[in-house]
Order: structure tokens, then sequence, then C-alpha cells
């Protein structure tokens, strides 16, 4: 048995660090390590409610409009207000514009570079995937970075620029859009949707939307013209190297729900297990510490209670992160998550052949590229240039709220609570914190901790080539997890 | 490949957004940039393929002097927490806390860059109680010092460079990444802040699309609302430098064409503005902060003047979210 210790796991947004047993070839236990601490709950004690809009989304520069979203809510609910229907529209093509960027850019620039290693220079493969997906030099990059920022004009037009906006408010959006505004919002998505049709799938849209089972895509995949494309390439690769037997984790999946319009949300909350998708039940969100560089761990808290207080000498820490628990329970979040809670068919299907893995992690972050850009278009034709999209606010002196919403890593929630005007206490539960927990008093290992046991180790590896892409398939947000 | 220069990217205390902005540049895009630039990328936290122990291999070497570091980017603030030991953020593999690879390999490097306003002041990871004691490369707040002390000059005899601004604009790092490659950046190209003068010698207020309504003191009242936002809204596009309204961000954005405030975030200190960030703070009704480079006498006299000559347009406009009166049209036949 010998202790490896992996980092600068980079690729990756922010600091990481795993730490492995390595035993008769595989992966025999797993440390998953965030390295850096900032103290964003700390810094928000005693401002002003309304300045949060301002720091969080500075917490992180790749999930930064999520964060403003969930401090929008949180401090929405506090006041006990509604948003305009156009705030709300407006809103979600805001975030719906940052969670497909960070789509693209994970599986462009953070994932597929892998397969470039030597140690697949043998695969029938390599070649081509070498010449599209080398890091920095790769044709893909070239792609697919003009493509990403002009889809991020929208930031540019609706949001100021990306990241850091002060457009999102607890009352609606602070950019009104009009008339002759809306159609150029259809140019630039119809300017990505082509970029996603010709490189990315090879195939419409709605064709991606429609697949609705696991042998719905390996037909689709056997096609010409789709097996040319980047998503045909991943799926041969996959296929190849089994990458649906690498990576399960708990199989418990949750998500807070997104993109509300009227009340309704595109993707809905609930947690699946078994086959069973049950309410989501936020009062049974409690975060452990036993592990973490923090005090105060006597017993796990709700996030309404939570105290941050570091202390990197805690005997038993060995990461920044907290552990949140649902019930006690581990639960995975992200696309795949996302999807299988609202149930699209061709997610159901893979996770009833494979659950949770390298594989059905990525495919369900490229069909959510398909499903929200379709919805884009719909947000954008509802919106009423004549009617509002900020409603003037209040905020009580005292005060509670919940902001619960999806980033496209996942679950992120933020509790607030006010009094004499102030900020009393902040905490925030990223998406990362949910998959890169530590353990928690029970032994319990994170979602990621238990999607490396088993993984394996090929002759002579330094830095395992399955454990980066498992660690990867998550798409995990270092700076969201510890903020 | 002989003739490259050599750049290594490391990140510390902050969002990672810097990098995320550079992402956005176009024509040519982030990578272009550089390759035109003629160069080439040791590491990048984000980008490059070397992961673990290939990574530390490329920073022992450099350390080492075994390979040549022409540019030393940091993006974050130096986190010098808790109490000096920089256990806040170690780096990942090495048992090291960052602040020490960061000051030892600056003193590899011919330039060190600090990339958005973390990395040069200690920016918004320094707010409040400054809880994991960050600072930038080369200041803290506005003292010059930070991490590498007063006197620093990197190999070239340069100061930190401070690309100040949260996040940085994609074309500010590689304008000042593409000068110093082509060995025209010196000192004189920083203003006293150690920014580049390229866009910090403007100020946000130049090409504000609200400038009718701030010749007229219109003001907005609210979020959404078309009119100058200096007035109520903490707007300070009229003091913060950087050239974000002739510039443009993702296309054609800026905090302003956003319906915000400029909230300053190129200067040091603009994580704590010491009044709440979107509500202008008033004296007797007359905003604090008023223009760079005006008398505060003949702003209040031109204010209370250009007031009582506002047009209706203007007053009705300013505090709608869409044109209410458009602008009346002058014929030449007189009726």
């Amino acid at each position: 048995m010998s202790r490896r210790i992996i980092g600068p796991f980079n690729r990756v947004e922010g600091d990481l660090e795993v730490q492995l047993d390595i035993e008769d070839g595989q992966v025999n236990d797993a440390w998953v390590v965030s390295p850096m601490y900032r103290g964003f709950e700390q810094m928000l004690h005693g401002k002003k409610p309304t300045d949060a809009m301002s720091y969080v989304p500075r917490i992180c520069g790749i999930c930064s409009v999520a964060q403003s979203v969930a401090a929008a809510y949180a401090i929405a609910d506090a006041q006990g207000i509604q948003v305009p229907k156009n705030g709300e529209l407006a809103t979600n093509l805001i975030l719906a514009n940052e969670n497909l960027s960070d789509h693209l850019t994970h599986f462009y620039m953070f994932f597929m570079p892998d397969f470039t290693r030597e140690v697949y220079q043998h695969e029938p493969w390599y070649a081509g995937v070498k010449m599209r997906f080398t890091a920095v030099k790769g044709t893909a990059a070239k792609d697919m970075l003009p493509a990403r920022a002009q889809f991020m004009h929208m930031m540019g037009m609706l949001a100021g620029k990306w990241p850091h906006t002060l457009s999102i408010q607890p009352g609606g959006t602070s950019r009104a859009i009009t008339a002759i505004e809306k159609v150029r919002l259809l140019g630039i998505i119809y300017q990505f949707r082509s970029f996603l049709e010709n490189t990315l799938f090879g195939d419409k849209l709605e064709s991606i939307a429609n697949l609705s089972s696991a042998k719905d895509l390996q037909a689709w995949a056997m096609q010409d013209a789709h097996r040319k494309s980047d998503l045909g390439l991943f799926l041969e690769i996959a296929d190849s190297l089994n990458l649906a037997d690498m990576g399960n984790a708990t199989d418990h999946f949750m998500s807070f729900g997104v993109y509300p319009v009227a009340g309704k949300n595109l993707f809905k909350a609930g947690v699946w297990k078994d086959d069973i998708v049950s309410p989501l039940q936020p009062e049974t969100i409690k975060e452990d510490v036993s592990h973490s560089w923090m005090k105060n761990g006597d017993k796990p808290k709700h996030p309404h209670e939570g105290v941050t207080i570091p202390d990197p000498d805690m005997k038993d820490g060995y990461t920044w992160c907290k552990a949140p628990r649902l019930g006690g329970d581990v639960v995975e979040v992200g696309a795949l998550a996302r999807q299988i809670v609202n149930g699209h068919p061709l997610i159901q299907s893979l996770i009833g052949q494979s659950g949770g893995n390298v594989r059905n992690r990525v495919v369900a972050r490229l069909l959510e590229l398909a499903l929200v850009v379709i919805e884009m278009e719909t947000w954008v034709k509802a919106i009423r240039p004549t009617e509002p999209f900020y409603h003037l606010t209040s905020m009580p002196d005292e005060a509670e709220g919940a902001g619960m919403m999806e980033a496209a890593r996942g679950s992120l929630g933020h509790w607030l609570r006010v009094k004499n005007g102030r900020i009393l206490n902040y905490q925030i539960i990223a998406p990362t914190t949910w998959n890169f927990a530590p353990r928690d008093a029970h032994g319990q290992l994170g979602a990621l901790e238990q999607a490396l046991l088993g993984a394996p180790i090929r002759e002579g590896e330094e830095t395992p080539v399955s454990v980066q892409h498992i660690v990867r398939s998550f798409d995990p947000c270092m700076v969201c997890t510890v903020h | 490949m002989t003739n490259k220069l050599n750049l290594l990217w490391l990140q510390s205390g902050g969002c990672g957004g810097c990098t995320m902005s550079l992402l956005n540049a176009e024509s040519p895009d982030a990578l272009g940039c550089l390759d035109m630039a003629g160069i080439h990328l040791l590491w990048h936290p984000s980008l490059s393929l070397e992961t673990g122990q290939s990574v530390t291999n490329i920073l022992h070497a450099i350390s080492a002097g075994e390979i040549k570091l022409d540019i030393l980017c940091l993006e974050g603030s130096v986190v010098r927490g808790p109490n000096n030991t920089g256990k806040f953020h170690m780096l990942a593999g090495t048992g090291e806390p960052m602040m020490h690879w960061v000051e030892g390999l600056s003193a590899q490097a011919e330039y060190v860059v600090a990339v958005g306003t973390c990395a040069a002041y200690g920016g918004i990871t320094a707010a409040g109680g400054n809880p994991s004691d960050a600072c930038g490369m080369q200041y803290d707040g506005e003292k010059k010092g930070g991490l590498l002390g007063v006197d620093f000059r990197s190999r070239a005899n340069i100061p930190v460079v401070n690309i100040a601004g949260c996040p940085t604009h994609p074309n500010w790092v590689t304008d000042t990444l593409a000068e110093i490659a082509m060995g025209d950046f010196t000192e004189v190209n920083m203003d006293y802040l150690g920014r580049p003068r390229s866009y910090a010698d403007q100020l946000v207020h130049h090409g504000c699309t609200r400038n009718e309504f701030y010749e007229f003191k219109a003001s907005a009242e609210k979020p959404s609302d078309l009119g100058c936002m200096m007035e109520h809204m903490g707007c300070v596009g009229t003091q913060a430098h950087a050239d974000c309204n002739t510039r443009l961000w993702n296309g054609e954005g800026s905090c302003i064409r956003g319906g915000y405030a400029c909230i300053n975030c190129t200067a040091p200190g603009f994580e704590e503005p010491g009044h709440t960030f979107t509500q202008t703070p008033k004296i007797a009704g007359i905003p604090i902060g008023l223009p760079t480079d005006m008398p505060k006498a003949w702003f209040v006299a031109l204010a209370s003047l250009s007031k009582a000559a506002t047009p209706e347009r203007l007053k009705k406009n300013a505090v709608a979210d869409h044109v209410e009166i458009a602008p009346s049209i002058h014929l030449k036949s007189k009726k």
C-alpha cells in the first residue's frame, strides 16, 4: 500500500489535491483535498444584504452568474418579493448563457485533452483525437473559443460583462430588453446553434434532445455524419475505454431545480434514488465538519445555523471543504443529477444501464447544451419589451432567506440571516462542495472519494489517467467549493 | 521555439475569473493572442495538459534556473494567513505555501505580472476583515509593499505590472503581454499604481452612453432606469481608470451599459468603498465623490444650472426602462 499525492490537479477551476492509497493496481482509498480558503462567509458578516450582490459573484470566475442568481433569490426570499416575468426570463437567459458556456469549456478545454496522453497512442482513435484536442494547440479549441466568445455577446448585452455582473438583482434585472434587441439575441443563439449542430453534434439540436435510450444513442453514434462530430468522437472513446465502468459514486442524485418561468422550473427540483424521484427536503441538509479544517464540529448544522471558523490545525481535518449531507446521505449533483431528476428518457436509460459514471456525466452535459439552447429561443420570444424587468424592493431589518438553484455543476444554495439591517450569517453550499466533500463523522466518503475507489492504475503511472478522467468528469469548481 | 517567451501562469487567492475573461478574447482568440505575441505557455492551470508531478517538475526546473522564465503571471491575491503561515493556500502536491512559491519564482522572472485587482492589490479577497490576510504582489491595498516589497524589481528591472480589474478585460492582458513580448513595455508604460497606461490613462466615463443624462443631471433612481447613475446609484465611472466604455466587454457591454454602477474595480481598495456599492453617499444632497480633476464649486454650480435646464425628454427617460420620449425632429422647412 502506498499513499500518493496528486497535485496541482489542473484543468479544474481552482486548486485541487487528491490523495490515493494504491493497492493491487487500483485505488484502494481516496482523500479529496481543497487546499485554498478565502472566507467569503466571514467577509459578508455585518455587510448590508444588497452588498452581497457585489461580493458573491466574485467567489467564482466560472460560476459567477450562478452565485449572483442564488444571492438574488436568497435576498428576494428574505424580502418576500416576486420578480416580474421579464426579469425572470432575462435572468434565465444570462444564467443559461453561463451554464452552457461552462459545459462547453469543460468538454473542450478541461476534459477531452486527457485522451491525447501517450498512454493511448495505440488506440485506433488516437491520431484524430491528438490533432483535435491537444491542449493549447488542438484544432478543437480554435473552433470552440470563437463560438463561445460570440455566444457570450449575450452577456455583453444583458449583463454588461462576464464574469461579475450586477445586472441580476433581487427585484429582477437592471437591463431592459427592447424589441429590436430580441432579434439580436435570437441572432446570437442562432450562431451558437450552428456551431453546436455543425461541430459538436453533427446533427440538429432537436435530434439530440429527442434521443430516448442508450440504444438510441448507440445507433445515433454509428451514423457517419455523427461519428465524425466531437460527440461522436467522445462516444467512440467512451466505448473503447469503457468509461461507463469508471467513476461510479452513490447513484443518489439531487437537484434544486432551475430556470423558473412563472413559478415552474424547466428542470425540476428533487432527489433520485433507486428509480424513484422524491421531493427535495431542504431542511434535511446539514454540513458536517468533522474532517474539515473547521472549528465547531460538535454536530452537523443546517446552513441557517451554519458557522465557518477556519483552523488549519484541526486534528482530523484534511480539507477546507465542509461535508454537506442530505438526510445524512452523500448525494451527487450536476447535469447528470439534474436530468435524471427531471426524467429525461436518455439519462434514465443510461443510468439504468450503468449508473453514474464518467461517460454518463459527460453525455448529460452535452445533452443539456441541446435542451437549453432550444429553450433560450422560447424565452427570448416570450419577453414583453413594454413590461417591467425590475420591481423596486426594500429590505426588512430582520429576515431570513434561502436561494436554491442549479449552477452548471449542480445544486447551489445561499442561506441568509439579516439582523438590524445587516447580514448576521451568510452560508453557501456550492455544487462541488457536495461532490468533493470529505468524509463525515460516520466515516462516509464524499461522492468523488467513492467514485475513485477501484480506479485502475497502469504500470508505472505517476498521475493515473483513470483518476484524471474520473475527477474531471465531475467538472469540479474548487473556488466555489470552499469560497 | 527558441526565441519564444516562456510564460508561467499561477493562481492563488482569487476566483479564476481573469482566466475565464481571457477566454472571451476575440480576433484573435486567447490562444491566438499568445501565439501571435510569440509566447509559449510553460504551464497554465486551466489550459495546460500537465498535471501533478509534471507540473512540480516544471516549477523546480524554473527555480533551479534550468528553464528560463520570461513572464510570471499571478492571478488571485497572495494569501498570507493564518498568522503569516500561508496555510490558507498550500500549493497542491507540494506541501508548501503558495506565497513561498510565488516569491521564489518571482526572483527568476524577467517580468512579473499581477493579473487582476486581487493579485495587484489584494482585491475582493481582502474584503471585510480580510480573513485570509490577502495582499497583492507589490501592494497591500494602496500601500506599496505586498509580498515582494517596495523595492522589488524583476530581472528586466521593472516593478510588478498591475493589470488591475475585477475581472480584467481580456485585451488588457493580451495587449500588455504582447507589448512585453515585443520589448516595448517599460516603466513609462505604467501609471502611479503600476497599471498599464494603455487602458488606465482613461476614465470609464469616456464613451458612456448615458452621457446626455449626465450632462443634465437626469438621474436613475432604481435598477433598470436609463438615467445617469452617479447621483443615486453609486456609479464612480467619472473617477475610475479604465476604457470600459470605449473598448467594451463581450462584444458590446460594460457595467454601465448593463444597467449598473461602475464600482471602480481597477482601483486598490475598491472592495471596501465605505458605503453600499450601489448607493451614492452624499453630504447635504451632494455626492461625495465628484468627477476627477473637477473643482467642487464649479461642479456644484454647473450641476444646479444643468438640472434647471433638463429637457422633459431626459427627465422622463431617466426614470424609465425604455425610451418614453424620443428626441424631437428638426425639419429644415419651417411650418
